[in-house]
């Protein structure tokens, strides 16, 4: 894989009060790439990619999108942020508009396209994500898999070129999680560039180019699935793998 | 007991056009109170501390006023200094409405964060900016879940608008005195008029649960499970 470098994290820095959260973050995303960061909780992985649409607004270091600097962007990280899409771990859906206004609101009011459009290519995200029949539904009347799905395509109707999933299956059961894994293996294999934080390693393994083993703020290793968990060179990295053998059964061999 | 029926049916007429002046009092301090108020609360939950120090203290300002005097302070003291004419109502809707308001900002502030700091999180991740998301995704929100309390504004300020009657307003109260100072019959007369404020709260309050109602939405629940 040499693909066009899309996405460059250069040494990024957070700190809450006395807390490093992270110390000097770096690394680079080709188009179609998917990274997996791994790593125990409190190891800044979802801070990290607050970071990279300035959702939280690093110390120090730079993000860089196409080589137009996200950080330090003023007024123009409106613009930069529709480029990036982001999935959060508790769907943050909109809880006063139905799955199709979810989708479509950001194309109204921030892309200003006219609500036919918008309601067009709203439709043709959820159709993407299997949900074309749950369109007039609220939040509350869909399950957290149909939720999570629909959060996905509210992020893909911008037309990212970038996502960033934030342990998007970690507030679902084990069936509803497959649901989303699939969605988001789709979009892999259909060269969406990703970055995802998550333990779910048979996801990791079947679609991440990369697997980042981040420890207390740092990245600690990282490398190809196999590199990674069959050959990991730290103890520690071992220790956190073996941890999620224990809890998910083998890794790598899942699905 | 005839006399007292045939009185009441006398007066009526003069208390009743009363009613409109009391309504418009009510609904305008409503208005102001929540223009203001939600403005309020905007400012003080996502303005610099400066402006959310402002909000602070002119809530804590008018909460912490009597409405009479509020009243009397705006009637003899604020517009006459500002060298304004302006009638008894105008300062009724202007002194009972900015009181509100400072109420209502509370009110708002409590429901704007509650929601918690996801929405706005989603919202500024799809690149819409802090305003287009309190606009379009807080907003929307918080004033449903809001409803319920600020429903209490309507009989507030219904029942404080009697007040003005101390400045001269030719509300409900103000009639049913002028009436009673003449025919020195005072029962049947405030009677009456307490009569009319408890059918003119009644009636309000059934509007409010329609409107209820009809923003009801699945997510912000009315109780039924």
């Amino acid at each position: 894989m040499a693909g066009e470098i899309i996405l460059k994290v250069r040494d990024i820095h957070k700190s809450y009060g006395s807390t490093e959260v992270l110390r000097g973050i770096s690394f680079d995303v080709q188009k179609g790439e998917t990274k997996v960061f791994i790593g125990s909780s409190g190891t800044g992985k979802s801070t990290l990619l607050r970071c990279i649409n300035q959702l939280t607004v690093p110390d120090r270091g730079q993000v860089w999108l196409h080589g137009e600097e996200v950080t330090h962007s003023g007024k123009e990280i409106n613009r930069l942020r529709q480029k990036i899409g982001m999935v959060f771990q508790n769907f943050n859906l909109f809880d006063h508009l139905t799955a199709r206004k979810n989708v479509e609101v950001a194309l109204i009011k921030v892309r200003k396209m006219n609500r036919k459009e918008a309601g067009d290519k709203a439709m043709e995200e959820l159709v993407r994500v299997g949900l074309e029949d749950k369109a007039d539904l609220y939040p509350a009347e869909l399950s957290g898999g149909q939720a999570q799905r629909v959060s996905i395509a509210r992020a893909l109707a911008m037309d990212p070129d970038v996502m960033l999933f934030d342990e998007p299956t970690s507030a679902l059961d084990p069936e509803l999680t497959g649901e989303v894994l699939q969605v988001m293996k789709d979009l892999a294999q259909n060269g969406m560039t990703m970055l995802v934080v998550t333990h779910e390693m048979g996801f990791a393994c079947s679609v991440a180019n990369e697997i980042i083993f981040m420890e207390k703020g740092e990245i600690l290793e990282s490398g190809s699935p196999s590199e990674l968990i069959c050959n990991p060179r730290y103890d520690r990295t071992k220790q956190f793998l073996n941890k999620l053998g224990e809890l998910y059964g083998d890794i790598g061999r899942q699905r | 007991m005839n006399d007292t029926i045939t009185l009441i049916f006398k007066a009526l007429p003069f208390i009743l056009q009363g009613t409109f002046v009391t309504l418009k009092i009510v609904a305008g301090a409503l208005l102001v109170g929540f223009i203001c108020g939600l403005a309020l609360a905007v400012g003080q939950v996502y303005g610099r501390p400066f402006l959310s120090g402002s909000v602070a203290f002119y809530v804590w300002f008018f909460r912490g006023l009597p409405n009479l005097v509020l009243l009397f302070l705006f009637y003899y003291g604020l517009f006459p200094l500002m060298g304004l004419d302006v009638s008894a109502f105008f300062i009724a809707v202007t002194a009972l409405g900015l009181r509100s308001s400072a109420y209502q900002s509370q009110l708002f502030r409590g429901c704007i964060q509650s929601l918690g700091e996801g929405q706005m999180m989603a919202a500024r991740s799809l690149g819409m900016t802090r305003p287009q998301a309190v606009w379009n995704i807080i907003l929307p929100q918080a004033l449903r879940i809001s409803l319920p309390g600020w429903s209490n504004e309507y009989p507030i300020l219904l029942t404080d608008s009697a007040v003005t009657y101390a400045i001269g307003v030719m509300e409900i109260l103000t009639r049913g005195n002028l009436v009673v100072s003449r025919t020195y019959q005072p029962m049947p007369i405030y009677m009456t008029c307490a009569l009319i404020f408890i059918i003119m709260n009644y009636g309000g309050m059934k509007m409010l649960h329609l409107l209820e109602r009809r923003l009801q939405i699945p997510g912000f629940g009315r109780g039924e499970h």
